[in-house]
């Protein structure tokens, strides 16, 4: 019996970190639905990049306010996995504050007491957060595709944090041990005169129940990424890494069409020429994206890293000036969409079953699409490197070769070009006439 | 107005330092083709050999690219490099940001490798080589602010050239809010000048116009011909053409030069 702690902890700790390891593998088996794309040279570069955008959270504090408390949120969270260990030690070996005997009185009061201090920060800082989501009425928060989950989604998260911070110091108050030794205890120690008039046997549960609370707290935490826009506490390192290193006016040149248009542009193909023994029997390739599975596997990691924080939508010149397109609403749908296939697969044993359904239509409108200048200021914007772009781009591509569906003004454009080598009706051959002018 | 072509050139047995890509809109945009002029200027003020492929320019594809016309695109793409190589090009300059993102990064892996230049890149070159200078007294004083084109700017990071030869002018420069990687666009990208914006409550250009007229200026500087019409637009959407004038940085230094 004396053991049965130490067997629950192994098996909450077991339970809740398979679940964890099984979800993360449904992410990664649903990012390999998308297309493959070479993002691997230049590592240097890309380590750089993130270290200084991840880790070094260089884009948030273009912010300053929400930058701010961002840092001391996530220095917290880095800072306090150290604890989290000592946790997860103690419980399974049954131990109390291991590393307070290993790491000596001065240095381990040092590190508790930075803790503290941390966890009390990151409380003052998770409530502003809340005031600002709830209270400051800030436009990018009230967008329309903030409403229902992604409103709760922000909310969870903060009272999720909220509840741990507390945990955290109430278990160090009420160590009586630990508030006795007058160690790293800056915080708890106005917390501890609370608990004065209860039995020593009352404070001892009450320490008992808040480390148990908090431990199993941050492993359901944990759990909670999968489904949460938090997801990006870790995906925003590989998702960084992998970002595109060219200048952002560079869009990519479809392969499949450069195939086409060089045995269109040689006066010596032969279209009816049978293939080459040996060659591969070509499958016709869909022009642009329809749906997810037509997406780069980085633009479904994207899907998956954002967090919903609207700065993207919040310099769109096109969302500016009241028109339907929101960057971030195209990686909320990406997103929503790639579960849903994902979930599609799983209930079919493996395999997609045909839904009937897409991500143009369903979930993103031609009108969104079309409105975007494809300024890059979203691109610019995201804190860890999302490109929405790349997806407009990709559904216009669909639309407009796949689908003839451009606006008809960009048809005649089109034809313009096609015909008389300039977006306008005019004759090439007057091309040069600016010059006899003035 | 002497604007020499590659075919004359080719003809000649010569060739010209730079091919100077004039742009669609450069050709036939009669705001847009004040620019072009006024860039030629400079070049013979400069006396820089340069020559254009007149008759044989034809639209380099973008606006068909970012459409989402891909097809379109690499057709006008290689007929252009089929050209353009053919006459051996090496460097281009243009006054279109646009085609000079797309012959500067979409090109070589087509087939086209060239050195490009956008124009306020090419003057600040002639002015560190010390075959240009800029008289700054005739501008002195004036209030001007610059309105970044998203394919100079954010597309391709150029953010100082323009600048610096505004300073140059002897002007008085100032920023608007949202500037260099933070600037808003003009409404003319990804093909929106060629069609009627979606249903929204106000048009991108008069949005950008504001920006601009926060800052009280005489002169709106641009380096964009579409920015350009967009700005020129929008100041006449809130009659202000009798206070600011909305001219290109090679406008600027003509002027300023008396060319």
């Amino acid at each position: 019996m004396q053991y049965l702690p130490n067997i629950l902890f192994a098996i909450a700790l077991i339970a809740g970190i398979s679940f964890f390891v099984m979800n993360i593998r449904k992410i990664f088996r649903n990012i390999n639905l998308g297309k493959e794309i070479n993002r691997t040279d230049n590592k240097p570069q890309r380590w750089k990049n993130m270290i200084k955008i991840a880790l070094g959270q260089s884009k948030m504090v273009r912010r300053p306010v929400s930058g701010f408390l961002h840092i001391i949120v996530y220095v917290g969270f880095i800072i306090i996995n150290i604890e989290v260990l000592e946790i997860i030690i103690d419980g399974l070996l049954g131990t109390h504050r291991i590393f307070q005997g290993f790491l000596g009185n001065a240095f381990y009061g040092f590190l508790i007491g930075t803790f503290e201090i941390l966890a009390a920060l990151v409380f003052v800082a998770v409530v502003l957060f809340w005031t600002r989501r709830n209270i400051a009425n800030i436009k990018r928060f009230l967008s329309s595709e903030m409403k229902g989950w992604p409103k709760m989604d922000g909310n969870m998260i903060l009272y999720f944090e909220m509840v741990l911070m507390t945990l955290f110091i109430v278990m160090n108050a009420t160590d009586t041990t630990f508030q006795q030794a007058g160690i790293g205890n800056p915080i708890s120690q106005f917390i501890a005169p609370l608990f004065d008039g209860f039995s020593a046997e009352a404070v001892h549960t009450i320490e008992r129940t808040a480390w148990w609370i908090h431990i199993l707290g941050i492993l359901v935490f944990l759990n909670y990424l999968y489904y949460s826009k938090h997801l990006h506490i870790l995906l925003a390192f590989p998702n960084t890494f992998f970002a595109n290193l060219n200048p952002k006016g560079q869009f990519t040149n479809l392969e499949s069409v450069t195939a086409e248009v060089k045995l269109m542009m040689d006066p010596d193909a032969d279209p009816y020429a049978t293939p080459a023994e040996g060659a591969e029997a070509e499958v016709p390739e869909k022009f642009g994206a329809s749906d997810v599975i037509d997406l780069n596997k980085m633009q479904l990691l994207n899907a998956y890293t954002c967090t919903e924080c609207g700065r993207c939508t919040s310099a769109c010149p096109a969302n500016l000036t009241g028109k339907k397109l929101s960057p971030r609403k195209i990686m909320m749908d990406t997103r929503d969409r790639l579960e849903e296939v994902g979930r599609n697969i799983d209930a079919n044993g493996g395999t997609f079953k045909d839904d009937g359904k897409q991500l143009l239509n369903d979930y993103i409108l031609p009108e969104e699409l079309w409105a975007c200048t494809s300024c890059n200021a979203c691109v610019e914007e995201c804190p860890v490197n999302i490109d929405p772009l790349s997806i407009i781009m990709d559904m216009r591509r669909y639309l407009v070769m796949e689908e003839s569906a451009a606006p008809q003004e960009l048809n005649a454009m089109m034809s313009n070009i096609e015909n008389n080598g300039a977006p306008w009706q005019y004759n090439q051959q007057d091309r040069l006439n600016w010059a006899k002018e003035d | 107005m002497n604007v020499p072509t590659m075919a004359d050139m080719m003809a000649q047995g010569k060739q010209p330092e730079v091919l100077f890509w004039v742009g669609a809109a450069g050709s036939y945009d009669d705001r847009a083709k004040k620019i072009s002029r006024a860039f030629v200027k400079i070049l013979h003020h400069a006396n820089v050999s340069f020559a254009v492929l007149g008759t044989e320019e034809s639209s380099t594809g973008d606006a068909a690219k970012r459409a989402g016309n891909e097809f379109l695109f690499q057709m006008q793409a290689m007929m252009n490099i089929e050209v353009l190589n053919g006459y051996e090009v090496k460097k281009i300059v243009t006054c279109d940001p646009h085609s000079f993102n797309t012959l500067k990064n979409e090109y070589p892996s087509l087939g086209g490798k060239y050195e490009v230049f956008h124009h306020t890149q090419f003057i600040q070159d002639l002015i560190s080589d010390g075959r240009l200078k800029i008289d700054e007294s005739t501008l002195q004083g004036k209030r001007v602010t610059f309105h970044d084109p998203c394919y100079l700017g954010r597309g391709n990071d150029v953010y100082e050239s323009p600048r610096d030869l505004i300073r140059r002018l002897g002007v008085n420069l100032t920023e608007m809010k949202r500037s260099k990687s933070t600037a808003l666009c003009c409404g003319a990208g990804g093909a929106q000048m060629f069609k009627d914006a979606e249903k929204g409550d106000k048009e991108i250009n008069v949005l950008r116009t504001e920006d601009a007229l926060e800052t009280k200026p005489d002169i709106i500087a641009t380096g964009c011909p579409y920015c350009n019409t967009m700005m020129t637009d929008g100041i006449k959407f809130k009659e202000k053409e009798a206070e600011v004038v909305v001219k290109d940085i090679a406008e600027l230094i003509a002027e300023a030069n008396n060319l």
